[in-house]
């Protein structure tokens, strides 16, 4: 809506705003006061226009005072943020589109065949629940070994994941074309396998400390006379890493000289050794097979079918009898 | 590996919600924040520009050493800043010998800085300078009337984009329907020069006049300064464009039970729920209704005892 005066002065009452693109100042304008009485003059003038467009508009009688309903503002600004883009159609809806499949009210109270009452579709205590099939007859085609219900709570849980894989297959293609819904983000959880290297493991805070206070003796002192910060944890290893053995050895077990020079030939030793047997381990692995292989026997004496054997073979392991190499690799 | 995340709770929900993009908009939020060094006049200023907008602002107190908004590096945390407030208008004060009581307005668009105008504030005279009747100073958040006048507004460019910005930066809420009781404040600005602008702000009185239009004075309340304008840069074209673009007219919601009849017109349907005629509360309780009720009572009991010895009698 443009002024109906004769001078010329753009309204915009969208905005209440009014401009004046006709006057100019003498220069220069002569003092402060003249100016601002000056500015505040014209300043009425353009408010008393807009106040005179906004007045005529029609109004309505509102509690607090006449409502006016304004036009939609004329100078345009810029946006701040761009415009929604609407989401591409899913892989779903193009497939119903394309068949003519067209999307059918589901009630929400359905009735349940096995009881005989009305029960909600989806929810607590609902329809068609996996939990309250109480048989399944069996078909022809069934393996004796296997569970059904069982087996149906696998499909099911194989079709969510399914689904689950669709959702993030449509959600990408919104990705692509920046269209994703405001309230979804879309993260990645870790990087990708490259080669032989598994996923970075995240290190825990006690790992993280240890490192820190590490690093923090990594200084030309060696940390001794830094300042240590509140909450630093104090080194885990600290100073010594060679072990001299006393130049006088007192009273005690044995020779602490002929054990270590032991310790170190043994590993000299099992390193190029390529027949080693580690007693320990073996004897741990045999008792653990035959732990099993007892409760294996006592859950084949209460079933009835023989097939529920499981196929493991128990393998013994030789022993070996060889002098140095029976403190192999210790753990 | 991509996971789809989602807020767990309504109120994350609604926020999100609230900073997606939206077909229209309602008003921008504005952040006034300062660089390494403000003087007296500047942090007045920023204040008392804080107070003008307060519902719609959100003012940083800190310095922020690597802000240079017209450098190509220091507009990272502007972006940061606009992106975490949600503000799509800044204002940022900085001080320094070669530009004294420098302000930067700023928008930006999708959180990216759009343009920029520089300009220098000179003979600042803040609010509580001004005595007028406090009963007219104006509330915060009524729309305010805006004026510009000038013809440099219109033949300098830089004026121009000065124009444009204020116009942005004062405006508030995009309304439809105004209440026109509220209407209390003007802001009124003059190109002195062509490099010169004389702000100010005053609040609005209505005088009664003859006809159904009142007459405005205006009395001088706010912040009034000089702005110069020193550096300005305009916005991309290809982003100007794409920020200039209007969303079609969405299709107007459908309301329910209405109904056109060419007959009858507007047809609609009301549904009433049952009235239980009975058992609905009198809005009044008359005190002759009580003692008439009392009485009745009294009367019933004597009656009462009166009948049955009639009936016994009888038989």
């Amino acid at each position: 809506m443009t002024g109906m005066d004769t001078q010329e002065h753009q309204i915009d009452l969208g905005h209440l705003m009014a401009f004046d693109p006709l006057h100019h100042f003498p220069s220069p304008p002569t003092s402060r006061e003249e100016l601002v009485k000056e500015c505040l003059q014209k300043g009425t003038v353009l408010v008393q226009l807009i106040a005179d467009a906004l007045f005529n508009l029609p109004s309505t009688e509102d509690i607090d005072g006449p409502l006016v309903k304004l036009p939609p503002p004329m100078t345009r600004l810029p946006r701040e943020k761009h415009l929604p883009k609407p989401k591409p159609p899913t892989k779903w809806e193009l497939f119903a589109k394309a068949k003519g499949i067209k999307n059918r009210k589901k009630d929400k109270i359905v009735y349940d065949e096995q009881t005989g009452t009305w029960k909600r579709r989806h929810g607590y205590d609902r329809v068609n629940d996996d939990k309250d099939i109480p048989i399944i007859e069996a078909k022809m085609t069934d393996e004796p070994g296997e569970d059904p219900f069982a087996k149906r709570q696998a499909e099911k849980k194989k079709r969510v994941e399914k689904h689950e894989k669709n959702r993030l297959q449509n959600l990408k293609q919104a990705v692509k074309v920046g269209a994703l819904p405001s309230h979804i983000q879309l993260a990645a959880t870790a990087l990708p396998i490259t080669g032989t290297q598994a996923a970075p493991k995240k290190a825990s805070k006690n790992e993280l400390q240890d490192i820190a206070s590490m690093a923090a003796a990594a200084t030309a002192s060696g940390g001794k006379f830094d300042k240590k910060l509140v909450g630093e944890k104090p080194e885990k290893h600290k100073g010594k890493y060679r072990k001299f053995l006393p130049v006088v050895e007192g009273t005690g077990i044995g020779s602490q000289e002929k054990q270590q020079t032991e310790k170190v030939l043994n590993r000299l030793i099992s390193k190029n050794s390529h027949e080693i047997l580690n007693v320990d381990k073996a004897i741990n692995m045999y008792n653990v097979k035959k732990e099993k292989k007892r409760k294996n026997q006592r859950g084949k004496d209460s079933s009835t079918s023989s097939k529920l054997k499981p196929k493991k073979q128990l393998q013994k392991k030789s022993l070996k009898k060889g002098g140095s190499s029976k403190k192999g690799k210790s753990k | 590996m991509l996971k789809i995340k989602t807020p767990k709770s309504g109120k994350a929900r609604r926020e999100i919600e609230k900073r997606a993009p939206k077909l229209v908009e309602s008003g921008k939020k504005t952040l006034i924040l300062q660089g390494t060094k403000t003087s007296n006049v500047l942090n007045a200023v920023l204040t008392e520009i804080y107070h003008l907008k307060k519902d719609s602002a959100v003012r940083y107190t800190r310095k922020n050493e690597n802000i240079r908004p017209f450098e190509s590096g220091g507009e990272t945390s502007l972006e940061f800043f606009s992106l975490k407030t949600d503000c799509s208008i800044f204002v940022f004060g900085s001080h320094s010998k070669k530009r004294p009581d420098n302000l930067v307005i700023g928008r930006t668009y999708d959180h990216h800085i759009y343009d920029l105008v520089e300009v220098g504030v000179e003979n600042f005279k803040s609010m509580e300078s001004f005595t007028y009747d406090k009963k007219l100073s104006p509330k915060v958040g009524s729309k305010p009337f805006i004026a510009f006048i000038g013809e440099g507004f219109e033949s300098v460019d830089e004026l121009k984009h000065l124009k444009e910005v204020l116009l942005d930066l004062l405006r508030g809420e995009v309304v439809e329907n105004l209440n026109l009781a509220g209407l209390d404040h003007a802001y009124i600005c003059t190109a002195v020069s062509s490099n010169r602008v004389f702000f100010t702000h005053c609040a609005m009185r209505l005088k009664k006049s003859g006809t159904i239009v009142p007459r405005m004075e205006l009395v001088e309340v706010g912040p009034s300064m000089d702005l110069v304008v020193r550096r300005h840069r305009l916005p991309n074209d290809s982003v100007r464009k794409e920020a200039m673009k209007t969303a079609k007219e969405q299709p107007k919601k459908k309301v329910k039970n209405v109904s056109q009849d060419v007959i009858q017109g507007k047809v609609g349907k009301i549904y009433v729920p049952d009235q239980q005629v009975g058992s609905v509360a009198l809005p009044y309780k008359a005190k002759g209704l009580k003692r008439e009720r009392r009485e009745a009572k009294m009367k019933h009991e004597t009656n009462d005892r009166a009948p049955k010895k009639q009936k016994e009698n009888s038989e």
